[in-house]
C-alpha cells in the first residue's frame, strides 16, 4: 500500500512538469494549428541553461530559495526570449505556406537545437549534472512512505504556474485575445486584434512555462544533456493530446494521468515499458476520442 | 508476351546491369566504398517508399523506422531460426554457394516485406483517419512501440541486439530491390489509378467527392511503403556488419528519412533517390566534421523550409530518355 | 464616409472585381445588392484589408487611404465588421465577445456601450454568461453586430446578415440596422434579400458578375424592371 501511495506520489511530481510543459503546446496549437516540436527543446534548454547560471552565479555550490527563485525566474526569462526568437524567424514567414510546412520546420528547429547543443563547443553530448538548488529533506513519512521537499516543491510550483496562467487567459486583455486568435484568426485581425503579436506573445509564455518545467525537471532528475528534450516533450505532447488539444484544464488533466501511468507501468510492469504507455494512451486516445477528455469538437475548415 | 518485353526490356537491361556491376564491384572495389553504396541503395528503397506515403500522397509518417525495424526483426528470425542452419548444414560452395544464398535472400527479404506490410494494415487501416500532424504523431508513438517491444523481446536479443547468420546482403542484392522498388512506385503513381494518389495529396475531400475510395488508396499507399520498409529493413539486417539493435531504429531514424524525403522534395521519386544518395554520402564524405552532419542536416531542414518549402526538386523528376509520355502531375496554383 | 473608385481585384486569372465605384455618405445606409459569385463579398474583403486590390482607390472619411491597411488597423480608423456567417467566438461567452469588439478601446464608456447592446437586443442580455455556441443563429447574428457596435464604428460593414435567418429574425435584424443607423453610423448593407435591403437603404448598388450595373436611391431601384425582374422576383 505504502509502496503504491509513493508511486502515486512520483506520478504527481512527473505528471506535473508534463502539465507545464504541456500548456505550451496546447496553447501554440490552440493559436497555430502546429505541433511545435522544438517545444521539448526548450524545456530541455531550460533545465541546460540553468546548470549554466546557478554555475555561473554560485547559487549551485549554496542551497537557498534565493537561489532556486532566481534560477525559475531566470529559466523562464531566457525560455520565453527563446521561443519568441523561434517564433520570429522559424515559423512566422512561414503563416501563409501549408501546415505540413510549418511542422516541418518545427521539426528542423528542434533537430537544430538538439545537435546544437550535442556539439563540444556549446553542451556536448555528455550528461551534466543539474545543481542541488535545495537541499533535499524527508518532509514527512509515514512508515515507508516519504514525501520530500523537492516533491511538494516541484507540485506547488507547477500548480501555482498552472493556476497564474489560468487567471491570465481568462481575465486579461492578452487572454481575451489569445482565446479570440485560437478560435478565428480572421475575425479577431478584424476585430482589431494583431494576431502576428498575439502569436508571439503565445510562444514566450509558453516557453517560459517550459524554461520552469527544465528547472523542476533538474531539480527532480538530475542529470540533463541535450537530448533530454526529446521523450519528455512527445510525453507532453500526448499529455495535450489526452486532455484535448487546445484546452488548458486539459493539459493539467493530461499531464498528471500520464504522470500516473508511467510511474505505476514502471513499478508494476517494467521500467522499460514506461516510455511506451505513453504512446499506447496516445494511440487509444486518437483512436477512440480524437478530441481528447476535455477538447472541443472541432470542425475542420476547408 | 511481346507487350511485356517491350514494356520491361529497360527495367532487366538496368537490373542485368546491376548484377553485372555487383559482380565487378565484389572483386575490384574496396570494401569501404562497397558498403558505403550499399548503404546507399537501402537509403534509396527507404526514402521512395517513404515519400510513396508522405510526398505523393500528402500523408505524413514519422514511424518508417519502425516498419523498417519489423522487416529487420522479421527477417532475423527467419534466418537464426531456419535459414542460417539450413544454408550451412548444405556445405555448398563457389558458384552453387552463390546462386542458392541469393535465392535465399530472395526468400527472406520478401519475408521481411511481407511482415511490415501486415504491419503497416495494422497500423495503418486505424491510423490514416487521422489527418496531418495527428497522424504524424500517431505514426511517431507506433514506430517506438513497436522499438520497444523489440528491445523487450529476449528471444530477438533484447534491448543488446541480435546477430544475423548469413546469406549476407550484397550490392547486387540490395540493387536489385531498389531498382523493382522504385520502378514499381513509379509504374504505380503514373498510371491511371495512380492519379487518385495525387488526387488525395492536393485535396482529400475534392478527391472523395470525385468518387475516388481515399481510404483505400491511403492503405495501399501505407502498406506498400511499409512492405519497402520492411525489405530495406532485411537489407539492413544482412548488410555486412550482420548486427542490429533495437535502438537503431528509433524516432531520430524516422526523422532522419522524413529529411530526406523533404529534401528530395515531397513527390518527387528521382527528388527521393538523390537525397538518399546525396544525405548518405555527405557523412562520409565530411568524415572530420562528423558532429555537424546532424547540425549541417538540420540547418537544411529549416533554411530548405524558409525558402523553398516545395523541397529541392519539388514535384519534377528527371526522366529517363526512354519513358514514354508518363502522367504529367501539375500542382493546382 | 466610404468611396470607393475603379476597383479591382483579381484571384490569380480571375477577375472577380472590374472596375466597379461605390459611395457611400455620412449617415447613410447603403446596399449593395447582387446574386451569388458577383463579387460582393470580395468587395467587403477588399475594404477591410483581407484581400489586396490590384487596382483602384478605396478611401475613407476623406483622408484615410484603405487597401494597403491591415485588418486590425482598420477598427482604429472606426470601420467595423460584421462578417458573413456571423464569425462569432463560440468559445467565449456572450459578454466576452462584446469585450473582444471592444479591443482596442480603453475609455470609461465601454460599459455603458455595452448597456446599449442589452437595450437593442435584450435577449442577450439575458444570456450574457452563456457561451456563445448556445445561441440560436438569430442570436449569434444579433451578438455580431453588437459586438461590431463596441469598437463605436463610423461605418459599419454588414456582410449578409440575414442569411440563413427566419423571416421573423430578419425583420428584427433590419429594424435594429435601421436603429443603428439613426445614431449616426453609416452603414454599408452587402444582401442577397434584395428586398429587405433596398427598403432600408438611402442608396444601391447592384453587382453583377464583377461589375457595377446600376446604381440608384433605395426606392428608384426597386422601380427599375431589371432588378423587379431579377432580384424582387416580379414577373
Amino acid at each position: 500500500m505504502e509502496s503504491f501511495l509513493q508511486q502515486i506520489l512520483q506520478g504527481l511530481k512527473l505528471g506535473g512538469i508534463y502539465a507545464l510543459i504541456a500548456l505550451g503546446y496546447t496553447m501554440v496549437y490552440g493559436v497555430l494549428r502546429l505541433i511545435n516540436f522544438a517545444h521539448g527543446d526548450v524545456f530541455m534548454l531550460g533545465a541546460m541553461l540553468s546548470i549554466y547560471f546557478a554555475r555561473w552565479t554560485g547559487f549551485g555550490n549554496q542551497p537557498s530559495w534565493l537561489g532556486l527563485g532566481a534560477t525559475l525566474l531566470f529559466a523562464m526569462a531566457v525560455c520565453g526570449a527563446i521561443g519568441g526568437v523561434i517564433e520570429r524567424v522559424a515559423y512566422r514567414p512561414l503563416r501563409n505556406a501549408p501546415r505540413l510546412s510549418l511542422l516541418i520546420a518545427a521539426i528542423g528547429v528542434s533537430l537544430l537545437i538538439e545537435n546544437v547543443g550535442q556539439l563540444r563547443q556549446v553542451f556536448g553530448p555528455t550528461p551534466q549534472p543539474f545543481p542541488a538548488l535545495i537541499q533535499t529533506k524527508t518532509v514527512a513519512q509515514w512508515g515507508s512512505l516519504t514525501v520530500s521537499n523537492v516533491e511538494i516543491l516541484v507540485l506547488l510550483v507547477a500548480l501555482g504556474l498552472m493556476a497564474g496562467l489560468h487567471v491570465f487567459v481568462h481575465h486579461t486583455r492578452f487572454g481575451l485575445a489569445m482565446r479570440a486568435v485560437a478560435h478565428d484568426h480572421q475575425t479577431a485581425g478584424l476585430m482589431g486584434i494583431p494576431a502576428g503579436k498575439v502569436i508571439f506573445g503565445t510562444f514566450v509564455l509558453g516557453s517560459a512555462l517550459a524554461g520552469a518545467a527544465g528547472v523542476l525537471w533538474g531539480l527532480s532528475y538530475p542529470v540533463i544533456n541535450p537530448m533530454t528534450g526529446f521523450v519528455p516533450g512527445i510525453k507532453a505532447f500526448v499529455a495535450a493530446v489526452l486532455g484535448g488539444v487546445g484546452s488548458i484544464p486539459g493539459a493539467l488533466l493530461g499531464g498528471f494521468l500520464i504522470g500516473e501511468a508511467e510511474s505505476l507501468t514502471a513499478f508494476y510492469l517494467s521500467s522499460t515499458y514506461k516510455d511506451a504507455i505513453a504512446f499506447v494512451i496516445l494511440i487509444l486516445v486518437l483512436l477512440a476520442r480524437p478530441t481528447g477528455l476535455l477538447g472541443r469538437k472541432e470542425v475542420e475548415k476547408v | 508476351m511481346k507487350v511485356f518485353w517491350q514494356n520491361n526490356m529497360a527495367l532487366l537491361v538496368v537490373l542485368l546491369v546491376v548484377a553485372a556491376a555487383g559482380f565487378g564491384f565484389q572483386r575490384h572495389l574496396d570494401p569501404y566504398y562497397y558498403k558505403i553504396l550499399v548503404d546507399v541503395g537501402i537509403a534509396i528503397i527507404l526514402v521512395v517508399s517513404l515519400n510513396l506515403i508522405n510526398g505523393i500522397t500528402g500523408q505524413f509518417s514519422l514511424g518508417h523506422a519502425g516498419f523498417m525495424a519489423v522487416g529487420a526483426y522479421a527477417s532475423a528470425a527467419l534466418s537464426v531460426l531456419a535459414a542460417g542452419p539450413w544454408l550451412n548444414g548444405l556445405a555448398l560452395g563457389g558458384a552453387q554457394k552463390m546462386v542458392v544464398e541469393f535465392v535465399a535472400l530472395g526468400v527472406i527479404v520478401i519475408v521481411g516485406g511481407v511482415a511490415a506490410a501486415l504491419a503497416g494494415f495494422v497500423v495503418g487501416m486505424p491510423a490514416l483517419r487521422l489527418r496531418g500532424d495527428y497522424l504524424a504523431i500517431a505514426t511517431l508513438g507506433f514506430g517506438e512501440i513497436i522499438r520497444i517491444v523489440f528491445q523487450n523481446t529476449e528471444q530477438l536479443g533484447g534491448a543488446r541486439g541480435i546477430s544475423i547468420p548469413p546469406p549476407r546482403s550484397d550490392f547486387t542484392g540490395v540493387y536489385v530491390c531498389a531498382v523493382l522498388c522504385v520502378a514499381f512506385i513509379w509504374r504505380l503513381v503514373h498510371s491511371v489509378k495512380g492519379k487518385s494518389f495525387f488526387a488525395i495529396r492536393e485535396d482529400e475531400f475534392a478527391a472523395a467527392t470525385v468518387g475516388i475510395d481515399t481510404t483505400k488508396y491511403k492503405v495501399i499507399a501505407f502498406v506498400l511503403g511499409s512492405f519497402f520498409a520492411g525489405v530495406a529493413g532485411a537489407l539492413f539486417a544482412h548488410s555486412a556488419t550482420g548486427y542490429i539493435t533495437p535502438a537503431q531504429f528509433d524516432a531520430v531514424k524516422s526523422i532522419e528519412l522524413v529529411v530526406m524525403v523533404v529534401l528530395g522534395g515531397l513527390g518527387s521519386i528521382s527528388g527521393s533517390i538523390i537525397a538518399a544518395a546525396a544525405l548518405t554520402l555527405l557523412p562520409e564524405i565530411l568524415r572530420g566534421f562528423a558532429e555537424y552532419r546532424l547540425v549541417v542536416y538540420s540547418l537544411l531542414l529549416v533554411l530548405v523550409m524558409l525558402t523553398r518549402p516545395q523541397g529541392l526538386m519539388g514535384m519534377k523528376e528527371i526522366k529517363l530518355p526512354w519513358h514514354r509520355q508518363p502522367y504529367q502531375h501539375k500542382p493546382v496554383a | 464616409m466610404l468611396e470607393i473608385e475603379n476597383l479591382h481585384v483579381r484571384y490569380g486569372a480571375i477577375h472577380a472585381l472590374r472596375g466597379v465605384s461605390l459611395e457611400v455618405r455620412s449617415g447613410e445606409i447603403a446596399a449593395l445588392i447582387g446574386a451569388n459569385g458577383a463579387g460582393k463579398s470580395t468587395l467587403l474583403k477588399a475594404v477591410s484589408g483581407l484581400i489586396r486590390p490590384s487596382e483602384g482607390r478605396m478611401r475613407f472619411a476623406g483622408t484615410q487611404e484603405l487597401g494597403r491597411l491591415a485588418s486590425c488597423e482598420l477598427v482604429r480608423q472606426g470601420i467595423s465588421m460584421v462578417p458573413e456567417g456571423r464569425a462569432i467566438f463560440s468559445n467565449l461567452t456572450v459578454i466576452e465577445n462584446l469585450e473582444v469588439g471592444a479591443y482596442l478601446r480603453r475609455d470609461s464608456e465601454v460599459k455603458k456601450d455595452r448597456e446599449w447592446i442589452w437595450e437593442l437586443f435584450p435577449r442577450l442580455r439575458d444570456r450574457q454568461r452563456q457561451s456563445a455556441a448556445t445561441l440560436s443563429g438569430g442570436e449569434q447574428q444579433m451578438l455580431a453586430i453588437g459586438r461590431a457596435l463596441m469598437s463605436r464604428p463610423r461605418l459599419l460593414l454588414l456582410d449578409e446578415p440575414s442569411l440563413g435567418l427566419a423571416p421573423l429574425m430578419v425583420q428584427t435584424i433590419f429594424r435594429t440596422i435601421r436603429q443603428i443607423n439613426g445614431k449616426g453610423a453609416s452603414i454599408l448593407l452587402v444582401e442577397q434579400n434584395a428586398h429587405m435591403a433596398l427598403q432600408v437603404a438611402h442608396r444601391g448598388y447592384v453587382l453583377q458578375t464583377g461589375e457595377m450595373v446600376l446604381s440608384g436611391t433605395g426606392p428608384e431601384l426597386m422601380e427599375t424592371e431589371q432588378v423587379k425582374r431579377f432580384y424582387l422576383g416580379e414577373a
